[in-house]
């Protein structure tokens, strides 16, 4: 299984749940990599859900596509980045419904810009189902640039924009959908500790 | 009285200082010889005569120097001041808070005249002037909440209420204890909060918010805080730390009374009436550690204070590194007397040092 048990943190670090068919007319699951998993596992519980849903999937190099459109959902998309499915994931929303179900499932990246764009289409985050599944990689914003760097899973790392060593920090901006890298060696430039995984 | 304002800079040369005024109102934040948090509230309906709590929106010698400061700070950097689309009404409750307040408290320094929404409004230290249509935006060069906080001294934090909690939805922050208003805009309370050690474990947050929400127009609260900055720089913004964060490393014994200031926030809470929102101002008064213990009371009371401090909370406030030599240079002001309760100098009734 492609779980994580994440540590107790600060309040503003996202938690996590399991997905879990709720009633609804209508769906929209948007998962990446091992968010797949998730689904899959939910169709297995729920069969009849797959026929009202709408799957968004980046497969990210996995090869779970072919399973999930097995599954009959009533629309499948499969996006070679989150970025190129935007557009797609907010005409959805726009078009939605009153009561569409959301669930999102996979990295925290992808999450965290997806409960994004269902916020800014009005949605409350606290309606939003998530599942983390697979790799821990972060996305971080620079907080002296500003600039997000994706899927980060060394601490420290380097800002793919002004180059500065950022410790990965567990303070997390909804709005921004990142958390939140400061440079580790300010008081004495120069010192950075060699990196590791993040939880490792 | 008429107050001198002071040509200096809080960067570059440093050429900050306090008059003997100023270090004599210099709000001291710890009332006895330790410190841990508390929520510490107490209401803000004036003080003792020229103290920091006497006016509204206190006007102090560093007026004009700090305005400048933040129309550079907010050059640099604009994302400093920003406003979720909804906060602009709260913008204009705190224009008219504060340019009531500053009007009836200082009348010698700031007029507002108003005739039905056409206001006319004179800044006189900051040679300002203008004609505006009351809640119309396109009448003033920013939009209400820039347009008077480029004018007030002190962070301002405009916080929006629903769901029984507090939500960062509008601010004006330059002179930051090291946090950014871009990355928490849109937070709430106890989110902003979440990077704070041992008080979240404490209930402090969940009594300080029940508090703050029941907040009345008409009665606002106040507390204090603080930390330690070196040199007298305001704007000691994460955005900027990979600039400012080596200055931490300049501590000498020698320089150290002159450069390791304490940092006291007055943080002041009112209820603004058409938007119900909380304008949450932090008002940052920075004072050289030589010029604390010119007050013997306060010199044997600081050294204590961090010498006991526990080691969470002097990481969090930035200073672990250089507590050993802030220690060593405070023992010299303190022979071990007892002081009295109470954050006030106590000059007449305090002993000299005693070695």
């Amino acid at each position: 299984m492609s779980t994580f048990h994440f540590p107790e943190s600060i309040r503003s670090r996202p938690v996590y749940g399991r997905l879990e068919a709720r009633p609804g007319k209508a769906h929209l699951m948007i998962a990446d990599a091992q968010g797949a998993e998730a689904i899959l596992g939910l169709a297995l519980q729920v069969p009849e859900l797959m026929a009202k849903t709408h799957v968004i999937f980046i497969p990210k190099g996995t090869d779970f596509g072919p399973k999930l459109q097995a599954l009959s959902p009533a629309q499948y998309y499969e996006g070679p980045s989150y970025a190129a499915a935007l557009s797609r994931i907010q005409r959805v929303l726009s078009d939605a419904a009153m009561g569409l179900q959301i669930y999102l499932t996979g990295t925290e990246g992808l999450m965290g810009q997806a409960q994004n764009a269902a916020m800014q289409a009005g949605y409350d985050y606290t309606a939003i189902q998530t599942e983390h599944r697979g790799s821990l990689a972060r996305r971080m914003q620079c907080v002296h640039c500003k600039g997000i760097t994706e899927d980060v899973i060394l601490d420290p790392f380097e800002c793919s924009h002004c180059g500065l060593n950022l410790f990965v920090r567990d303070h997390y901006s909804r709005r921004i959908a990142a958390f939140q890298g400061v440079c580790i060696d300010a008081e004495d430039p120069g010192n950075v500790p060699p990196s590791q995984e993040i939880y490792s | 009285m008429t107050i001198q304002f002071n040509d200096e800079t809080f960067r570059d040369d440093y050429s900050f200082r306090n008059s003997q005024r100023a270090i004599d109102r210099f709000p001291f934040p710890f009332h006895e010889d330790s410190y841990m948090y508390s929520v510490n509230m107490e209401q803000h309906q004036g003080g003792p005569a020229d103290s920091i709590y006497e006016k509204r929106f206190d006007v102090d010698e560093h007026y004009v120097a700090e305005m400048r400061d933040r129309a550079m700070v907010l050059a640099d950097d604009p994302l400093r001041c920003q406003s979720l689309p909804h906060m602009i009404l709260a913008g204009w409750d705190l224009l008219e808070l504060i340019m009531v307040s500053k009007s009836e408290d200082y009348p010698d320094l700031f007029e507002l005249h108003r005739n039905g929404n056409k206001w006319h409004w004179i800044n006189k230290p900051m040679g300002i002037e203008d004609h505006f249509v009351f809640m119309d935006e396109t009448t003033l060069p920013y939009g209400p909440m820039e347009y008077i906080t480029r004018q007030t001294q002190g962070d301002f934090c405009v916080l929006d209420q629903r769901e029984d909690n507090l939500w960062m939805d509008a601010g004006t922050v330059t002179t930051q204890a090291d946090w950014s208003l871009d990355f928490d805009i849109g937070m709430n309370f106890f989110e902003w909060h979440a990077p704070v050690p041992l008080a979240h474990e404490k209930g402090i947050f969940k009594r300080a918010l029940k508090f703050l929400l029941s907040i009345q127009q008409g009665a606002p609260a106040r507390r204090l805080n603080w930390t330690m900055t070196v040199n007298p720089l305001l704007d000691t913004s994460p955005e900027n730390y990979h600039k400012w964060g080596v200055q931490k490393n300049t501590l000498t014994l020698e320089n150290l009374g002159s450069k390791q200031h304490l940092r006291v926030e007055l943080q002041t809470f009112f209820r603004l009436p058409r938007s119900n929102a909380l304008v949450f101002p932090i008002r940052c008064y920075l004072m050289s550690f030589q010029d604390i213990v010119s007050k013997p009371k306060w010199g044997r009371r600081l050294h204590r204070v961090v010498r006991d401090l526990p080691e969470e909370l002097a990481t969090y406030k930035g200073f672990i590194d250089n507590r050993s030599m802030m220690l060593e240079f405070l023992a010299r002001y303190d022979d071990g007397l007892p002081t009295s309760f109470g954050v006030w100098p106590d000059e007449q009734g305090t002993p000299a040092l005693q070695k």
